[in-house]
């Protein structure tokens, strides 16, 4: 649908933080990098400022490539560019990589100010609050004082919906897809498993690994792997794979099935590319965000003081962040007469429906994001 | 858009149920339209009412065409009924001719009267005389109200003003006023024999 719009040759870039930030642990990060990426142009009154918050696996690099020889853009570029549902043309774009984060922001891999080696298993357990407030930190240093808009699916969701929460000031709307206002046990079930697969690799070390020039490649792999198994629908998996077989059954334990060769793929990638100590955090993250916690439980105390108008998606055949749990968020909102419209999108894909170009979706997008105001001093 | 001047100069661009819809919903109230469609009467309330207004639409295109027009609109199936919303929570909920394709039509005039203080319930009178008149002659009516054919039409719970004042009565449910029109006019005279649409507007005794 959108092949001709790429935003075309990206760069990342470095933001430097000197102020130290307090973590919601209590722990304190006295100097950080956040490494992000923008595209379009920032208007003169800054006002069409978008921030792309990334999930368990994403990066600051959300869209173009960083040369015409990448095999893949960035991990949302069928949303952003020119001409796209989130057009570059008019909004100003941000993706950043979050703290912990494995791709240039501070987190395990990177060094220590304090002892000139990676922080390990030192670096302090992030959360969703946290993220946000370092991102607002990087939208200071930009000088931009209010989003147009800020999107997240999954756990990029969920720090869409902090910022309404925690800065209501600064959002004019909040795009919240393929999320939920906590994790439900059964959803922390499996982000344990793939911490104790990760932990419990002999090549873990504590966390440490870096120093043992290893790392915990068995662990992430598995943990990937299960990963994988819930971000699909069991139709959907039905239809990729069935119970093809890749040659025929050999009685082993080898790869016989086009599914475990998926799967045996995809954990490959992952671990060769992503870092244990940062999945773990960024699981956990997920696991500790529960916003109303503070409020009783009462979600609708919660975002009582949110200010924000909100577009709530939700994907029918996505179990791991299912539909009812994006009702909860929309019932809040209905309870304190915010501005709120919440689509439910036919999907078989499950939890992954909200990274693909599905052509419906991405009209509710297009159709919402254009109807957002930016202010002047810009072509639209 | 605040004064009366603009709501009259409105009413007469939309249809004649709009009217008197309007006529029902106060001003700068709060109002949840079941079945909204494309978000049409959400959109004149909000514009003639200043209403905070809030859609319910199951059908995508319609959700997409509430979403552009910058109208809330909610997609869920209202057979499922309104769990989402808190009781007495909108001064005004409105049931716009899709009573009468509802299956679950008992739960769901209930669930209308456990959220909103007041209810707006319209359908087309199966009772009018040019239904009975085709139903004489021996066939199932299709008119300007009941555009569809028997084998097609979503309508599975019609019924006339009869009916429906019985149901209310059944359900100790308060009319607190109805209106019956026929091609935009106003009916007082028989109108379950000459009303084709048919207005009420309720609320729990």
């Amino acid at each position: 649908m959108s092949e001709n719009n790429t935003i075309g040759i990206v760069a990342p870039q470095t933001a430097h933080f000197n102020e130290p930030l307090t973590l919601k642990s209590g722990a304190a990060l006295s100097q950080f990098d956040l490494v992000y990426e923008t595209y379009g142009t920032l208007n003169a009154d800054k006002s069409n400022a978008v921030l792309i918050c990334h999930a368990l696996s994403g990066t600051h690099h959300v869209a173009g490539k960083y040369s015409e020889k990448d095999k893949y853009p960035g991990w949302w570029d069928n949303l952003v560019g020119p001409n796209k549902p989130l057009d570059t043309n008019k909004f100003f774009v941000i993706g950043v990589n979050n703290l912990g984060g494995c791709h240039g922001s501070s987190g395990p891999v990177s060094t220590n100010p304090a002892t000139g080696k990676p922080w390990g298993s030192e670096f302090p357990i992030v959360t969703v609050e946290d993220w946000v407030n370092s991102q607002a930190r990087l939208l200071d240093q930009l000088g931009i004082t209010q989003l147009a808009a800020v999107i997240g699916g999954s756990l990029g969701g969920m720090q869409a919906l902090q910022w309404t929460i925690a800065y209501p000031d600064r959002v004019r709307h909040a795009l919240v897809i393929a999320s939920a206002p906590n994790l439900t046990a059964q959803n922390m079930a499996f982000n344990e498993v793939a911490r104790q697969a990760i932990i419990t690799d002999p090549e873990f070390h504590g966390g440490d690994y870096y120093e043992h020039g290893v790392v915990p490649r068995r662990g992430l792999r598995i943990a990937r792997m299960l990963g994988h198994i819930t971000y699909l629908s069991d139709d959907a998996m039905g239809e990729k794979f069935g119970r093809k077989l890749k040659d025929s059954i050999k009685y082993s334990f080898d790869v016989e099935f086009e599914m475990e060769s998926y799967l045996r793929y995809q954990g490959d990638k992952f671990a060769g590319e992503f870092d244990a100590n940062t999945y773990l955090r960024m699981t956990r993250a997920l696991d500790y965000y529960d916003p109303a916690l503070a409020y009783g439980g009462d979600l609708s105390k919660t975002l009582s003081q949110v200010k924000a108008k909100f577009l709530v998606l939700s994907f029918t055949s996505d179990w791991r962040f299912s539909p009812a749990r994006s009702r909860e968020i929309v019932k809040a909102l209905l309870d304190n007469e915010r501005t709120v419209s919440y689509a439910e999108v036919t999907a078989a894909h499950g939890h992954d429906a909200f990274l693909m170009p599905d052509e419906h979706y991405h009209a509710i997008l297009r159709t919402y994001l254009s109807n957002i105001e930016v202010g002047g001093n810009h072509a639209k | 858009m605040q004064n009366n001047v603009n709501i009259t100069k409105n009413v007469a661009q939309y249809r004649q149920d709009f009217a008197i819809i309007a006529n029902w919903v106060k001003f700068g109230s709060k109002v949840l339209d079941l079945g909204c469609g494309d978000g049409e009467l959400l959109q004149f309330l909000q514009s003639s009412l200043e209403v905070k207004g809030y859609g319910v639409e199951k059908n995508d295109a319609n959700l997409l065409a509430c979403v552009a027009s910058g109208t809330n609109v909610i997609q869920m199936d209202l057979e499922d009924g309104l769990s989402g919303f808190e009781d007495q929570s909108f001064n005004t909920v409105i049931l716009s001719q899709t009573l009468q394709a509802m299956h679950n039509t008992e739960e769901i005039v209930l669930e209308m009267l456990r959220v909103g203080k007041e209810v707006i319930v319209t359908f087309p009178n199966f009772g009018y005389w040019r239904n009975r008149m085709q139903i004489a002659t021996g066939n199932m009516p299709v008119s300007k109200t009941l555009p569809y054919q028997w084998f097609d039409t979503p309508n599975v719970h019609l019924c006339t003003i009869n009916d429906f004042d019985q149901f209310c009565k059944n359900h100790n449910i308060e009319i607190l006023e109805r209106r019956v029109i026929t091609d935009g006019k106003e009916v007082n005279l028989m109108p379950n024999l000459l009303g084709s649409l048919a207005m009420y507007r309720l609320k729990s005794k």
